[in-house]
């Protein structure tokens, strides 16, 4: 997902859409419930009679900490104690819980989650707060201006009475709903800005969390797909007569997206589409081995591509008194999600509902319902946790939601079905990070000051075509260069060009987006220009800042602070930095690695981060942690390549590889204290670790790393 | 007809002996704190423990556990997996969660076997637990402390 910036009209739309869901009429049923149903403010509260208060939310939990995170803005408002807190997905409903940052759409993307629900989500807390005092005035007749409420409990010093929020509940429901709660300023924050533990912890680390795949339906079958093993091919014909003679096979059909083998149980549906024979009709596949596609790139990186960033004219390199020159290839990644992609989806007498982690409820909401013709409303989704994600559940086509609707509609009967795919299925199923070439030029002038740059990139689009394609508003993608496009720095006359290449093969957000590559591209070449200038590459990056860039200084420098940085190679270890901005936050970091028999081995990351308001420093620092480590598992393994003839090369972890424990680095994360609005943090970690890594390993062992990953791994 | 234990219980399956042990406990038992990542025994989100030893129950055949005795999260008891699940709270280790299960059982084993272990023994004994959030950091961490609340 694309940047998509917290504007101050992006906050005021929020409001407004707070005022909507604060003043939308509850459901008839609840409003007649009877006495010990939990009081409802509104749309993301529910107070129990027992104290608990329930955060209903409105973005995907993949690991990146959304039920903490927002439960903590309604606590901290609801000067609720974080004992009594709990979470819930709140399922699809376009008009309850939209992402004020996408615009009419519920969805979870672009680390948005804190950012869009800062306001929001402290409105919430601060209008049920406001009816649970309101309600202790009328019970205690007092006023409600001496009423005070501290870590769960409501009191009045004159009179002497206090409560709890549940005993007050049913009489907070009957209070009139605040338009406009007011809400605290930054220095009376008890809860945002502290370590509180996670709210999903204990039932992850006892296996009670319940998943996608957790979910068991009367009467299920559980589905797999054969899907085809080249991108744009299509079913051409198939001979089931063996896949129905496994035990525990019940049907086979054919649906758009392949050929789906539906089994009392998963393994019988595994060993059915083991035995399934399908001809596949190729005439409108991707035929290309990545060899040869990268050949097209490279030729349309030579014709210098739309210019989508300009600055004075960069023909100003032709004076330069040196000219330095680079091209970075990156291939394509899975995102490979510990758990599959799956789906539970039941359709029963004219209406259906779905349970699994959807992280684009309107979108997939839409699609199911087209699929099964149904009106909207007799589809629902319940949002699940989901087993991590890092882009690959947020799907601009639904195809997911669409295959789950297919299974059930070609079933041709009322039914529950679990659709799983395999991790042959992820690994080989597509939705890349886009495989991308960038060619870098820079100019220094006698004295070594930069005086032009040039980036030209060329990879797919992931956004064109898609039905999230208006976010563009006719322009080119910006999420396929983002980050090489707008940087801080004082580089002389710039020039960014993009080159869009076709192919069937899909592609989609991965974990930081365009970062992924614009990061590295960027900063590994930075760092040879400025050695080439004579430059410290801390000290070459500051001096590059203009005075404004105080957050971009103030990262590099923390970083550079509580590294030790000084510029040199010590005790058999290079260092090297890096800094990366995206979605709004700015990181910096510094990795010191050592030889490994010719593969860099990382033994510490320094990271300093600035996200404006650290709402939990606790789930910060966990998303920096496991940030580095997916990068870093990345950067030294991964890519999925393509045989001549258009088949994909890898299959599973074995030539897919994860980082393990025994490569993970030690990692010091630096908080920057911080006023300014919060940003995310899911993703924002990732884009510094490979070009910090790079420069580090180019400082200690003088090899340039133009292509990833380091140590890749071929079938 | 396939008979073991799971978790103390005596349970007989009428399954194919070929079908692994992790869909026996999923589908059949419903034991659902075992996870499914890879199918080939590269990720340890689906171990458990078969006559007190750590195993990848997606590439075990029911077949080879006739008359074993099968452990999953759901049954785990002692001092070291309360010690473990109590240092995974503390810090807060998981993240999406779902290999977590596999990780506190192999975490569990180590500790069952190596009382005060080492980072080396840590990443010997771990390295066959993939955590695609990379709680790494996290999880040696938690080991640690673990192994320094048993020691008392």
């Amino acid at each position: 997902m694309t940047a998509m910036h917290t504007t101050r009209r992006g906050f005021l739309a929020g409001s407004a859409g707070l005022m909507l869901a604060l003043t939308l009429p509850l459901p008839k049923a609840r409003a007649q419930q009877a006495a010990a149903e939990p009081f409802a403010p509104n749309a993301f509260i529910r107070i129990g009679t027992d104290d608990t208060v329930t955060v209903m939310i409105k973005h995907l939990e993949m690991g990146q900490g959304p039920y903490t995170g927002l439960s903590t803005l309604v606590a901290e408002e609801l000067d609720a104690d974080w004992s009594q807190m709990r979470a819930e997905g709140a399922p699809a409903n376009a008009e309850l819980y939209n992402n004020l940052a996408f615009g009419p759409m519920q969805g979870t993307g672009g680390s948005t989650a804190i950012a869009n629900s800062y306001i929001q989500m402290r409105k919430a807390g601060a209008a049920a707060r406001a009816m649970l005092v309101a309600a202790a005035a009328q019970e205690w007749g007092v006023p409600a201006e001496e009423i005070t409420v501290k870590a769960g409990v409501i009191s009045h010093e004159g009179s002497g009475n206090s409560s709890g929020f549940g005993a007050l509940s049913q009489l907070a429901a009957s209070q009139t709903v605040p338009e406009d709660p007011p809400l605290k300023e930054a220095k009376d924050f008890v809860l945002i800005g502290t370590d509180l533990p996670k709210l999903d912890t204990a039932a992850k680390t006892t296996g009670k969390a319940e998943f996608t795949m957790d979910i068991f339906r009367d009467g299920m079958l559980t589905v797999v797909v054969a899907h085809p093993p080249k991108f744009g091919a299509t079913v051409a014909s198939f001979d089931d007569s063996a896949a129905l003679q496994v035990s525990g096979v019940e049907m086979v059909r054919q649906i758009p997206s392949g050929v789906a083998v539906y089994a009392t149980n998963t393994y019988a549906a595994m060993k059915g589409r083991d035995a399934l024979s399908v001809e596949w009709d190729d005439s409108a596949a991707e035929t290309r081995s990545s060899a040869e596609m990268f050949e097209e790139y490279a030729q349309a990186l030579a014709e210098g591509g739309q210019t989508v960033e300009e600055h004075e004219d960069i023909a100003v390199l032709d004076d330069a008194a040196q000219v330095l020159e680079a091209e970075y290839r990156f291939p394509y990644l899975a995102h490979a999600p510990l758990e599959p992609l799956d789906a539970v989806i039941e359709v029963k007498e004219g209406k259906a509902e779905m349970w699994y982690g959807c992280q684009f409820p309107t979108l997939d909401h839409m699609t199911v319902a087209q699929v099964l013709e149904m009106p909207q409303e007799d589809v629902r989704i319940n949002v699940l946790m989901a087993g991590g994600s890092f882009g690959r559940r947020a799907q601009g086509t639904s195809h997911l939601a669409a295959e789950a609707a297919a299974i059930a509609k070609a079933a041709g009967r009322d039914g529950a079905f679990k659709l799983v795919w395999t991790r042959e299925d992820d690994v080989k199923g597509g939705y890349y990070r886009p495989m991308t070439i960038h060619k870098l030029r820079a100019g220094l002038d006698a004295d070594g000051n930069i005086i032009g740059w040039e980036n030209i990139v060329a990879n797919q689009s992931i956004l064109m075509g898609s039905a999230m394609e208006g976010m563009l508003q006719g322009g080119p993608d910006t999420t396929s260069y983002e980050g090489s496009s707008g940087l801080p720095y004082n580089l002389g006359a710039k020039r960014i060009g993009w080159a869009r290449m076709q192919s069937p093969v899909s592609v989609l957000w991965w974990r930081s987006v365009g970062h992924t590559h614009t990061g590295y591209a960027v900063e590994a070449f930075l760092d040879e220009v400025l050695e080439a200038a004579g430059k410290d590459p801390v000290q070459g990056r500051l001096d590059l800042l203009p005075e404004s860039e105080t957050r971009v200084r103030g990262v590099i420098e923390k970083v550079a602070e509580i590294s030790g940085w000084n510029g040199t190679t010590r005790d058999g270890k290079g260092y090297g930095v890096a800094y990366v901005k995206s979605f709004g936050t700015h990181v910096a970091q510094v990795v010191e690695l050592e030889d490994r028999g010719g593969v860099p081995h990382l033994t510490k990351v320094w990271c300093a981060v600035d996200c404006g308001v650290a709402v939990n420093p606790n789930v910060i620092r966990a998303q920096m942690e496991g940030g580095i480590g997916f990068a870093l598992g990345t950067a030294l393994h991964d890519r999925i390549t393509f045989a001549p003839g258009g088949e994909v090369q890898q299959s599973n972890y074995h030539n897919y590889p994860m980082l393990r424990i025994g490569e993970m680095p030690e990692v010091e994360v630096a908080i920057i204290q911080s006023d300014a609005d919060p940003t995310g943090v899911g993703e924002p970690g990732v884009p510094p670790l490979a070009p910090a890594m790079a420069n580090a390993w180019r400082a200690l062992t003088g090899n340039k790393q133009y292509e990833l990953p380091f140590s890749g791994v071929t079938s | 007809m396939t008979s073991f234990t799971v978790n103390g219980r005596d349970v007989d399956l009428d399954l194919d002996p070929d079908t692994p042990l992790l869909w026996a406990l999923r589908d059949e038992l419903r034991l659902t704190g075992t996870k499914f990542g890879c199918g080939v025994a590269q990720c340890g989100a689906c171990t458990v423990m078969v006559d007190g030893m750590p195993r990848r129950s997606c590439v075990t055949p029911i077949s080879m556990v006739e008359g074993g005795e099968v452990t999953t999260i759901e049954g785990m008891e002692g001092p070291e997996v309360k010690a473990v699940q109590a240092a995974w709270e503390a810090i807060d280790v998981p993240q999406c969660g779902w290999c977590q299960s596999g990780q506190v059982m192999s975490a569990t084993a180590l500790l069952q076997m190596v009382p005060n272990p080492t980072d080396e023994d840590i990443n010997n004994a771990m390295a066959g637990n993939v955590c695609r959030c990379a709680t790494y950091v996290r999880i040696r961490q938690a080991i640690h402390d673990a192994a320094k609340t048993l020691e008392g």
